[in-house]
């Protein structure tokens, strides 16, 4: 199964993702910005970092990289694609998701384990989680603050669409604590933590990551 | 040689952090008669030639579809540039 990592200037963590890909059992793909070709995989990531300086708005350039031409109507067609950080905003910034990712309330970097809430195991990235699970992965940005008008949060709950909360005190400023959400479909995931940094022992607080691409692995055999 | 000024402010029901720090540090500097700073964007965008009306709707749709996000973001003002004095 051939899992696209997505690779903008700027980019962070592509090779932690591509890691957590093969950990899984996956073939991780390296997909360049510049080139609007998806290689045949079966999945997309978006990994974090700061693409292009976070410079406008985070997210904001990135959004019409050659790439996203191809993932943007691939995702609408039912590829699964996974934002992570600084991917999560690239999907809300082309529309993928609904809702916008602003700076910290209290302005400045947060960086520590999280713990989050599974809302939703019954998208394509969370299927290997229950419903309910508490998770504890890493938390690391600056601008991570869930925003959407009150009659979009109010549809993300009334749909299941938020897939995972902050559990604890609220990290960021995030309307409702929403730390990720997916669209109607359950293709398409983002969320602020990072799954991808939590796949092994040693190097983070838990293993608890791993389920992200486990279930999409899963999704793409039974697909 | 003609310029187009973009203004864009973030949505009044956003939070603004970075207005908050300038908030802030006002009454720290002595000015304690303002109760609110908000943040915004200037973008000052450079065509070749006169500033034509095909040219602001121009500009009134790059700042729809790139310069601002309109989740959290309200373009305020596309207007021609004073001409240089």
């Amino acid at each position: 199964m051939r899992i696209g990592v997505v690779t903008f200037p700027g980019t962070l963590d592509d090779h932690d993702a591509r890691r957590a890909v093969r950990i899984a059992g996956g073939v991780a793909v390296p997909l360049w910005h510049g080139d609007a070709d998806l290689h045949r995989v079966d999945a997309v990531i978006l990994p974090g970092g700061f693409s292009y300086g976070d410079y406008l708005r985070a997210g904001a350039i990135s959004r019409f990289a050659p790439v996203m031409d191809a993932i943007v109507p691939a995702a609408q067609g039912g590829l699964p694609v996974l934002g992570i950080c600084n991917g999560f905003q690239v999907l809300c910034e082309s529309h993928l998701l609904p809702g916008a990712l602003i700076r910290n309330d209290h302005r400045k970097f947060n960086c520590k384990d999280q713990v989050l809430r599974v809302e939703n195991a019954s998208t394509d990235w969370t299927s290997d989680y229950t419903e309910g699970e508490e998770i504890t992965i890493v938390l690391k940005n600056g601008e991570g603050g869930f925003v959407a008008d009150e009659r979009t949060l109010d549809e993300l709950e009334g749909e299941g669409r938020v897939a995972f909360r902050y559990v604890g005190d609220n990290p960021n400023g995030s309307y409702r604590a929403i730390a990720g959400i997916t669209n109607e479909r359950g293709n398409v995931v983002g969320l602020m933590p990072h799954p991808e940094h939590c796949v092994e022992d040693l190097y983070g607080p838990s293993t608890d990551g791993l389920g992200f691409f486990t279930s999409v692995l899963k999704q793409v055999v039974n697909a | 040689m003609g310029n187009v000024v973009v203004d864009v402010m973030l949505k009044s029901e956003i939070l603004d952090p970075q207005g908050q720090a300038v908030a802030g540090a006002l009454p720290r500097l002595g000015f304690d008669q303002f109760t609110d700073v908000r943040q915004g964007k200037r973008f000052v965008l450079t065509v070749d030639g006169e500033v034509t009306d095909e040219v602001l709707a121009a500009a009134r749709e790059a700042a729809e579809k790139l310069l601002s996000n309109p989740v959290i973001e309200d373009v305020v003002s596309v207007q021609p540039a004073e001409p240089q004095a």
